[in-house]
């Protein structure tokens, strides 16, 4: 299968104003390709969060170059970054974050509103189609209150898949979960990347979780101090 | 699609919040309802005060003083040519009062395209006979149909009928005030004497009240040939031209015109009532400021609400961000909700404000001083609701401004790390 880059970090650099300058993150440079499931792992506070916010464009003050599916995303307007973000990039973060005035079906579908490529009646049936990958179909016309934290966590991912994204980046998306959802959680991830050819990157300190992926990225006080192939990707080579 | 995107969203909210956004929605009715009432209980009341003068006031009046010569025989003589003249004790020169060929120059103003009608009239100051007293008195010739058409007398003559005092001779309408006095009932005769000592007879068709006391106690009217007969002048005596006009704004200009073409003295009804103007623009002034703060408190209710909203909705606003929705989106979403609250607040209070003017318009009013006035006057004009629709989308679009504003600008990168 032919690998294409999806997203390429270049020497990024962060730091923090206030109250003193702190430097967050140091030449940071790796890149993601297509079907890739890498994880990030470092103590909390080394700046793989900060790291993915930049990385997701919600950041832009950074030094470094950041390429999107080869586009340099530096010097875009408000509007082109919500717009890169609305078509090229799922989130989910530790906390779910849908709309409890929408049910889950309306919270999917909201980003391909957005989009506004398809008719509303396509979206309708793609994110009908998103939500059976997830196995909670059955859900779709309850509302966020109703479920439970794993299923959310699920209509999450849902939304996040909805625009067909280049990449699915995960904030501890397992961080608020117990053992079982969490595994349910990562299993629909490794499909995502195995089955669906899906770049994923997430954020965890969940080392087991780490350790299952295709890659894992150590960070250490912003810097990226080593780089691993996780068993994930030994047993994919068989 | 992207409008009716927003439109879901902003809908969405505005349900999660139903009972504060229905506060807010009835902050705007009720300042709008309060607005629309206040303005057109006010209006009403000002056309009506308005009326009370304008309708017995003449645009323009011609008419004669007894006054100095403004260019004394002295300033004429070559002799004392660029001196400075120090004359003392200068008397007026004994002039009629009447105007100087009325006929001609009342012929002439009927001809004027800016003339709407001219009536004439004759004022003699004359004593009212009540056995050995005598009650002085104002008694007041006058075309009857002219002044009926253009100063609605009809309206003022609370008893009998005008077209009586045309048709019968020698005739009068009394004040309403000097008949107490005199204890007079229509059909009865009196007896007045004028300032030359002439007695003369008259027979009482009707009562006339102003609605100014003063006034009804002295004034009288007859027809303009009676009081030339009372006085033993010929047809053409009249001391006062009444003229309206077609628009009243051009009256002190054409005043001086006639000043000059006609040689009288000619006042404008803006001189000559000053006060009522002023009265009227006060009025509208006070009910305007307080029909706009009404507004402007409303205005604080929504921005409240809004930014209550906003703190409790910070999580929505920040994953719609980073879902790709702009800043822009955001603002446009909370506007609608500020929008929606105004347009339908005040379509509501458009509406109360419209029901609570016919309210107020059916309170009895009776006052002694206005024979026409049954109830509290109102003035149903559209101005106001124009103006009432227009500020309550005014205001709360600059209450969803700012609020708006600030929801637009959430970093969701601080509010997702936040937790």
């Amino acid at each position: 299968m032919k690998k294409k880059t999806v997203i390429e970090a270049i020497n990024i650099c962060k730091s923090f104003h206030d109250p003193i300058t702190v430097k967050v993150l140091t030449n940071v440079s790796f890149s993601i390709n297509t079907g890739e499931f890498v994880s990030i792992v470092g103590k909390s506070g080394c700046g793989k969060s900060t790291l993915l916010y930049i990385l997701s464009t919600m950041d832009t003050s950074y030094e470094g170059d950041l390429l999107l599916d080869g586009t340099s995303m530096k010097n875009k307007r408000d509007a082109e970054l919500a717009k890169v973000r609305n078509e090229k990039i799922g989130f989910v973060f530790q906390f779910h974050y849908l709309l409890n005035e929408f049910n889950n079906l309306q919270n999917v579908m909201l980003p391909a509103l957005k989009f506004d490529k398809l008719s509303p009646e396509e979206i309708e049936h793609n994110a009908y189609e998103k939500l059976k990958i997830l196995g909670i179909e059955s859900e779709a016309l309850k509302y966020p209150n109703q479920l439970s934290g794993g299923q959310k966590q699920r209509v999450a991912i849902a939304r996040a898949l909805i625009n067909n994204p280049l990449i699915i980046m995960g904030d501890e998306p397992t961080g608020n979960l117990d053992k079982m959802s969490g595994d349910v959680v990562f299993n629909i991830f490794k499909e995502l990347a195995e089955e669906y050819n899906q770049s994923l990157l997430i954020v965890t300190h969940d080392l087991d979780f780490a350790a299952n992926t295709h890659r894992t990225i150590t960070m250490e006080d912003g810097k990226i101090i080593g780089s691993e192939i996780g068993t994930a990707t030994i047993e994919g080579k068989r | 699609m992207k409008i009716k995107l927003i439109a879901r969203i902003s809908l969405a909210l505005l349900k999660a919040r139903l009972k504060q956004t229905m506060v807010a929605a009835f902050g705007v009715t009720f300042s709008i309802t309060m607005f629309i009432a206040l303005l057109s209980f006010m209006g009403g009341l000002n056309d009506m005060l308005d009326s009370l003068i304008l309708n017995r006031t003449p645009h323009i009046k011609l008419y004669n003083e007894i006054l100095p010569s403004p260019i004394q025989p002295i300033a004429k003589s070559k002799a004392y040519n660029g001196a400075y003249h120090f004359v003392g004790h200068i008397k007026p020169k004994n002039e009629l009062l009447d105007i100087r060929n009325s006929e001609a120059i009342i012929e002439a103003l009927t001809h004027d395209s800016n003339v709407r009608g001219v009536a004439p009239k004759t004022t003699v100051p004359v004593f009212y006979n009540v056995g050995s007293i005598n009650l002085t008195g104002v008694v007041d010739g006058i075309d009857v149909d002219a002044e009926n058409r253009l100063f609605t007398f009809q309206d003022y003559v609370v008893e009998g009928n005008t077209i009586d005092l045309k048709n019968t001779p020698n005739s009068i309408i009394l004040g309403i005030g000097a008949a107490r006095k005199m204890l007079v009932q229509i059909g009865d005769k009196i007896q007045i004497t004028t300032s030359a000592g002439i007695r003369f007879p008259l027979k009482v068709v009707g009562f006339f009240q102003s609605g100014i006391d003063e006034v009804d106690k002295v004034q009288s009217y007859t027809t303009l040939s009676t009081t030339q007969k009372i006085l033993g002048k010929p047809n053409s005596y009249v001391t006062d031209i009444q003229i309206k006009l077609f628009d009243m704004t051009v009256a002190p200009s054409l005043a001086k015109r006639y000043h000059n073409l006609f040689e009288t003295e000619a006042i404008d009804i803006q001189t000559a009532n000053a006060q009522f103007e002023t009265g009227s623009s006060v009025r509208t002034l006070i009910s305007y400021a307080v029909g706009i703060t009404l507004l402007i408190v409303a205005g604080f209710g929504i921005y409240n609400i809004l930014n209550m909203m906003i703190y409790e909705k910070m999580d929505s606003i920040a994953i719609l961000k980073a879902t790709g929705f702009s800043g822009k989106d955001v603002n446009a979403i909370f506007l609608t909700i500020a929008l929606t609250i105004g347009c339908i607040g005040g379509a509501l209070g458009l509406i109360f404000g419209l029901g609570l003017s016919v309210l107020i318009g059916e309170i009895p009013f009776n006052t002694a001083s206005l024979p026409t006035v049954k109830t509290y006057p109102i003035n149903y004009d559209l101005k106001f609701y124009l103006i009432g629709a227009v500020f309550s989308v005014i205001t709360t679009y600059l209450a969803g401004y700012f609020p708006s504003k600030k929801a637009s600008r959430i970093d969701p990168v601080d509010i997702i790390r936040g937790k």
